[in-house]
């Protein structure tokens, strides 16, 4: 029997899966294909809106800022009520798991470069930790982790002009695992209280404490028992506990994957993941059908529309070789210069064409050819694959993603609506 | 503020470096200067092969017998800087037969051990190598790494009491009667052996010398107009496009007369795909282009196919100091010999105090110190016999068996194995020295924190110079994932700013040679790397690098907060700002959920 839904989303990711919620919610039969593990991994957890424009200051208002972005960005598509549609939808998604839905105002959240940025959404173990809180800080790091060291990122913060006192701590792990044992072991042995390790780990911290208000760690303070290790953590040291987002392997990032698997499960979406997808079926200039490799055989999936949400340059929803840049999956127009040393800037933090290269959104989120007009009429695009927005330095990615999906997926719901 | 010495070498490149051993093992104070790094100029940008002379047999059978004698030497006293991965010269069917029989017998001619393989055989050693080939000559080329190779010549003569100084750029060469007596130099970071710090004041230094060594290769020409003499060096650049992973374990030469893109160099976990040879004016000021590293990959896989596809992870170009005496007239940069040159400005200029050596290759780096070295001596009337043929350098002597480095300094295999690789048997005081935890730093080359605090010992809080000596950041990830790792491990012996600013400067060194590689897979690297270090770490609007004080108190302070946060993000300085709306909040997670939709 031909696999067919109402409503098809192609990709996993923080984009993929609000489209796929946003269509459900309409009553659709809706369908999620995704390949690998989402990116989410090798993201710090937080839901960034809009955090920088033309390298100004921080955005505090990250509403107020969306006018100032150049027109071509994919926000201008759904507006501002479609960002906020998006994160009502993300904060039922996530619950009481995630804070910042009481402001439009960004928080600045200490990183673990040792700075802070601006985000809108924070996993709720992030909260106590907030640099517009004037409360003295004591930042802690462990002797085998290298991508977080306390003593530098204090001196850091100090630096950023933070208001409250900062030091940092050194200290050894109660457990003595492998050198390079990850934050995910040790979030692990505490989840689990191996040989008391929340206990060794309070009086290791309470030696360095010296009335400090609060102290953060890299995020690495439990995991399936986050919100309980950091409980028993602030019993024993009187002091509020937080968390530092990392890189990859970003605990908050799968803690927030595992969120969203959730929710698309609740929701009754159905999930066909492990293959990728790799073309697709057309009659009459509409997609009726993506094409799914199943171990070396063409699966086709059916439906009446379909989101495409593939992710940009790192999820692989973007590919390049010398000459040219592309979508690879309908092939759609993505603009980009002949010569690919213009893709890049000569600064290391320059304007780089490359983070904005994406598909051509129409105004209904539908990807374009280069003569403007959509490539199908039932095709709406989401997240990074979307062009227009250099994420990165804007730190809009999630808000982008959740906007995007948001918008499509719901616009695809209502096409097949009854 | 001045000082002297006997013998003061400028040029921190291989023939600086080996010269300056050289001389300090046959009892000489000698100084080197070097305004970058180590390596910095031409010798940090080669393609890591070790000739075995076969490349020369044909058009230069001198160049070709002293590159097979100092590749032997070489082997025995630069073990760990040598892999011995043997070469072949691949025929393609339209490559001359001539040819092929003319490099055969070259080799047979120069002393280079020579044999023929069929296109089986070669494929046998080489797998990927295009089906059509017709037939190889296998020769014992290998590849040299040549930071280690520098490193290690400058401990050893500082060992021997020299003095190395990086980072100390000659601003003047001192003329005095007309004769030269010493150089000017600047110390970017203040004088103080070779450790670089960043944010140092510079200092001026005049180093007073009984003989001035010119061994500044590409840069020659800017020394000796300082000196007032003409030394017309002919720089030639060459691209070099380094690839993901050893697609050849092999060196693997094109066997024709001489051209472009003509050789794939194994080099430790990459290959190193080479090269160009274009005459340029100025040696640090010349295009870097993209059609170059087109050339590599598509002349190149006419021999291994699979590079079509294969992923690169930079490309850099080096010039070369290419050298004739201006009588000789070439029009071709590729026509000018590979040879060295010594230039006595006292017989060619009539200015006693200075020689200069230009041309030659990174292979015979030593016999040209050796040959220098003789000529100052007996110019100073110093009776010392040359050494260095016999005594291994610091991390080759007595490296004979590889240990099972994961016990004995907790090390899992793969990673004790690599830097068992690198440090040679300098190991055990690195490793073995080594006090408390000692996680791999740079995953992607294993570089545990041991080696790189050893760097940084040596190297100061120049992060790329600790890149040269530890490889860390130079793989698949061009220091994505290690970078800020790194600059952490400078703190506490250095300031965070410094770190910060170290952070910076690498972070940067990396993007210029990750441009050229900018497609596929590599730019999916680079857009992961944009986003861990802008998104993530917000690196690139940092607060702490900007004049602009952020106003704290405009920003959510979190649910709980007391009072809300300033209505304007104009209101008052910081302090009050925060005083107003930043009355933190307890955390409520781990207290339940009783505020859940609140």
């Amino acid at each position: 029997m031909p696999i067919r839904d109402d409503v098809l989303v192609v990709g996993g990711g923080l984009a993929g899966t609000m489209a796929a919620l946003s269509a459900a919610e309409s009553g659709a039969q809706v369908r999620l294909v995704s390949h690998k593990k989402s990116t989410l991994r090798q993201a710090s957890g937080l839901v960034d809106v809009l955090g920088a424009v033309d390298g100004d200051a921080p955005v505090s208002d990250p509403f107020a800022a969306v006018d100032r972005l150049p027109d071509e960005h994919p926000y201008h598509v759904v507006g501002s009520e479609g960002i906020r549609e998006g994160l009502r939808r993300f904060d039922d998604v996530v619950g009481d798991r995630y804070r910042g839905s009481h402001t439009d105002r960004n928080a600045l959240v200490v990183t673990h470069g040792g700075t802070v940025k601006p985000t809108a959404r924070y996993p709720v173990s992030v909260v106590p930790g907030l640099a517009s809180a004037a409360e003295d800080t004591l930042l802690v790091g462990f002797r085998g982790l290298t991508d977080f060291d306390a003593v530098a990122a204090a001196d850091h913060l100090a630096a950023a002009g933070v208001p409250f006192d900062v030091d940092g701590a050194t200290i050894d792990f109660p457990i003595g695992f492998r050198d390079d044992a990850r934050t995910t072991r040790l979030a692990k042995a505490l989840d689990t209280d191996e040989d008391g390790v929340r206990r060794g780990l309070a009086d290791a911290v309470a030696a360095e404490l010296d009335g400090h208000d609060r102290v953060g760690f890299p995020a690495m303070v439990g995991d399936d028992h986050g919100p309980e290790v950091r409980a028993a953590l602030e019993d024993h040291l009187g002091a509020a506990v937080f968390e530092i987002p990392t890189g990859p392997p970003s605990l908050l990032g799968m803690q927030l994957e595992d969120l969203l698997l959730d929710a698309l499960e609740r929701a009754g979406v159905r999930l066909s993941t492990g293959n990728p997808a790799v073309g697709y079926e057309a009659e009459a200039g509409e997609v009726t059908a993506v094409l799914v490799d199943r171990r070396g055989q063409e699966v086709p999936y059916h439906a009446d529309q379909v989101v495409l949400a593939t992710g940009g340059l790192v999820g692989k929803g973007i590919d390049s070789d010398r000459e040219s840049i592309t979508e690879p999956l309908f092939d759609c127009h993505v603009p980009h210069p002949e010569d690919r040393y213009e893709w890049s800037a000569t600064e290391a933090f320059g304007d780089h064409a490359f983070a904005r290269f994406g598909v051509v959104p129409d105004d209904d989120l539908r990807p374009t050819g280069p003569d403007g007009d959509p490539h199908f009429p039932n095709l709406r695009a989401a997240g990074g694959v979307v062009g227009g927005a250099d994420v990165a330095r804007e730190k809009s990615a999630a808000g982008v993603s959740i906007a995007t999906g948001t918008y499509a997926g719901r616009r695809a719901g209502e096409e097949v609506a009854p | 503020m001045d000082s002297r010495t006997d013998v003061l070498v400028i040029g921190g490149g291989s023939t600086g470096c080996g010269i300056v051993r050289d001389l300090a093992m046959r009892g000489l104070d000698a100084t080197l200067v070097e305004k970058g790094n180590l390596t910095h100029g031409t010798t940090g940008r080669m393609h890591g092969l070790l000739h075995s002379g076969g490349r020369y047999a044909v058009s230069d059978q001198s160049s070709a017998t002293e590159c097979i004698e100092e590749n032997r030497v070489l082997r025995r006293i630069a073990t760990h800087c040598v892999e011995m991965t043997g070469g072949l010269f691949v025929q393609r069917p339209e490559d001359d037969d001539e040819y092929f029989r003319r490099k055969l017998e070259g080799c047979r001619e120069c002393g280079i051990p020579a044999e023929v393989l069929s296109a089986a055989e070669a494929r046998e050693v080489e797998p990927h190598l295009a089906g059509d080939i017709q037939r190889a000559i296998r020769v014992p080329d290998g590849a040299v790494d040549p930071f280690r190779l520098c490193v290690a010549n400058a401990a050893d003569a500082i060992d021997h009491g020299a003095r190395v100084e990086t980072h100390a750029e000659v601003t003047d060469v001192l003329v005095e009667e007309g004769e030269v007596v010493g150089v000017e130099v600047e110390h970017d970071a203040g004088e103080d052996a070779d450790a670089f710090v960043h944010g140092r004041e510079s200092e001026r230094e005049e180093i007073y010398a009984d003989h001035v060594i010119n061994a500044t290769g590409a840069w020659a020409g800017q020394i000796g107009d300082m000196a007032g003499v003409d030394v017309a060096v002919r720089p030639s650049k060459g691209v070099m496009t380094i690839m993901n992973v050893r697609q050849v374990d092999t060196v693997i030469n094109r066997c024709r007369p001489k051209g472009d893109a003509d050789i794939v160099v194994p080099h430790e976990t990459t290959c190193i795909l080479g090269t160009t040879d274009e005459e340029v004016d100025d040696p640090e000021d010349y295009p870097e282009e993209g059609w170059e590293v087109d050339l590599m990959i598509d002349q190149l896989s006419e021999l291994v196919p699979m590079l079509t596809e294969a992923r690169t992870i930079r490309s850099f170009w080096g010039v070369r100091p290419l050298y004739e005496p201006p009588e000789v007239g070439s029009q071709d940069p590729t026509d000018i010999t590979r040879d060295f040159f010594l230039l006595d400005h006292a017989d060619r200029d009539d200015l006693p105090g200075m020689t200069s050596i230009v041309g030659g290759k990174l292979t015979t780096y030593r016999l040209m110190a050796e040959k220098i070295s003789d000529h100052v001596c007996e110019r100073l009337g110093v009776d010392a016999e040359c050494r260095t043929a016999e005594e291994p350098l610091p991390g080759s002597d007595d490296f004979s068996v590889l240990r099972d480095w994961m016990d004995e300094f907790g090390l899992r295999s793969p990673i004790g194995r690599r830097s068992a690789e690198r440090l040679g048997s300098r190991i055990d005081e690195v490793l073995g020295g080594w006090d408390g935890p000692n996680p791999a730093v740079c995953e992607c080359e294993a570089v545990t924190r041991a080696e790189v605090h050893d760097a940084i010992e040596g190297a100061g809080s120049e992060l790329n110079a600790v890149r040269l000596r530890t490889r860390a950041s130079m793989g698949n990830c061009q220091g994505a994932f290690c970078c800020h790792r790194l600059a952490n491990e400078l703190v506490p012996t250095y300031d965070e700013v410094v770190a910060r600013d170290a952070l910076d400067d690498l972070y940067q060194e990396r993007w210029k040679g990750e441009r050229h590689a900018l497609w596929g897979q590599q730019l999916s690297q680079a857009m992961l790397k944009h986003l861990l270090h802008a998104t993530t770490m917000n690196r690139d609007a940092d607060p702490a690098a900007t004049e602009e004080s952020v106003d704290f108190g405009a920003f959510d302070a979190g649910p709980d907060a007391s009072t809300g946060p300033a209505e304007s993000g104009s209101g008052g300085a910081p302090d009050d700002a925060v005083a107003d709306g930043g009355t933190p909040g307890r955390p409520d997670a781990g207290h339940g959920s009783s505020d859940a939709d609140s």
